[in-house]
């Protein structure tokens, strides 16, 4: 297909990322979902999850952290609050995290408060780990 | 004549004024780099979160959620002001003020009556003076400003506009351009303005996933805060870049008065000299 997609994502710290794409597949809150070009307008939640899109027959993978991506006119916004590409994930750092995570979710109990928060930094770790060990990009 | 004793205290006094104010500068120099840098960087983020929500207040059904709905009644409108914590920043404060001032007092759109929340203490005070009683005022959040700070002022209006408190919110902050140029503006916060509708678009409903009720409601309040937290930024670069070239003029007016002092003090020590050179010599003409 001739059409492309405008991808751009933006962080509130910077804007990571404005780029002609041929696809891309976004961790919903509802589950993984894909865009290609001619899709119909939508506007959907984001959870933490593996972001990635696909140039020609390269793909290029995102750890990202919760946020909203909007769907129109073949232009796809991406409002994350992080959003992590591999060469920027520590990989070490994460899998430090994901240990000390671990550790603190065992001796907590589900009703605290703080569960909650660990959880989040459990799956941010693993999104890391999971993105940053996908190999080279090409 | 003033005597040599006064004029070299004088200099003193006003050298050491001079110290602090370039101390100052330097000082805001180094905020306002980060500041500028923090706010250039969260600002394609708001605009593209405001590009989103106009498109979307313009599709989509008012009635879909509080937070679209216009209210008809026109009771109270809630003005949001954002001024510093610390004064020697210029007009800084007073330029916030007198813009909140004016639109109070305007009443363009007619409110019954304003609610005044200020951020920083001397947004305060100025108004005060201006005979405008702040309703509220949040102190000593502005040096750090975080997006949690923004977050919690978002949720309070959010919830008082829900709730039908307010009927409209308006932001009033010190926009920032360059460290000389800072403008005050005037945004209206609540209801969102929807997007011009462009002609040949038809707005189409767009899917939304989860259900709508929960897009929205997750993406409209926060989308107040975000705002909220961009304003703060941006008031806050401004208020540096403000005191910036108010300690950088204060310094050059220091250097000035310096110089001009110490020719005073040269003139009457000269004058001095004179004085008794002359008593020395008539007093020794008068023995011979």
């Amino acid at each position: 297909m001739a059409q492309k997609l405008k991808l751009e994502i933006v962080t509130p710290a910077s804007q990571v990322l404005c780029e002609e794409v041929d696809e891309i597949t976004a961790p919903g809150n509802m589950g993984q979902f894909g865009v290609l070009p001619g899709h119909t307008p939508l506007l959907t939640i984001l959870d933490v999850g593996e972001f990635s899109y696909r140039k020609g027959s390269d793909v290029y993978y995102l750890a990202v952290n919760w946020g909203y991506v909007e769907v129109a006119d073949d232009r796809v916004l991406v409002l994350v609050e992080t959003a992590e590409s591999q060469d920027h994930i520590d990989l070490a750092r994460a899998k430090a995290a994901l240990g000390r995570a671990e550790a603190k979710l065992k001796e907590l109990n589900p009703a605290d408060k703080e569960y909650r928060i660990l959880q989040g930094a459990l799956q941010r770790a693993l999104v890391r780990i999971q993105v940053g060990s996908r190999g080279s990009r090409h | 004549m003033a005597n040599l004793k006064d004029i070299k205290k004088r200099i003193t006094s006003v050298k050491s004024t001079q110290q602090i104010t370039k101390a100052m500068k330097m000082v805001a120099a180094a905020r306002f780099r980060k500041a500028g840098q923090a706010i250039e960087a969260a600002r394609p983020y708001a605009a593209k979160m405001q590009q989103v929500l106009a498109s979307l207040a313009l599709r989509e059904d008012p009635a879909a959620h509080p937070l679209l709905q216009k209210h008809d009644r026109r009771g109270k409108a809630l003005v949001l002001v954002l001024s510093s914590d610390r004064g020697l920043c210029g007009g800084f404060n007073l330029n916030v003020a007198k813009a909140a001032e004016q639109f109070v007092r305007s009443n363009a759109d007619g409110f019954d009556s304003y609610e005044v929340v200020v951020i920083g203490r001397k947004g305060r005070e100025q108004l005060k003076t201006r005979g405008l009683i702040a309703d509220k005022v949040y102190e000593d959040v502005t040096a750090d400003a975080t997006y949690a700070t923004a977050a919690l002022i978002g949720q309070e209006i959010v919830h008082g506009y829900e709730q039908g408190e307010v009927d409209a919110v308006y932001l009033v902050y010190n926009a920032f351009f360059s460290a000389i140029r800072q403008e005050v503006t005037v945004d209206q916060l609540l209801p969102i303005i929807p997007a011009e509708a462009e002609a040949e678009v038809f707005p189409v409903q767009p899917l939304y996933e989860p259900a709508r009720g929960e897009v929205l409601s997750s993406i409209l309040p926060k989308h107040v805060e975000v705002q909220i937290y961009r304003a703060f930024l941006e008031s806050l670069a401004s208020e540096h870049g403000a005191r910036m070239s108010a300690m950088e003029s204060a310094s050059k007016n220091a250097s000035e008065m310096i110089a001009a002092l110490t020719l005073q003090y040269n003139r009457v020590r000269q004058a001095v000299i004179t004085t008794e050179l002359v008593e020395i010599i008539s007093g020794a003409s008068s023995v011979q």
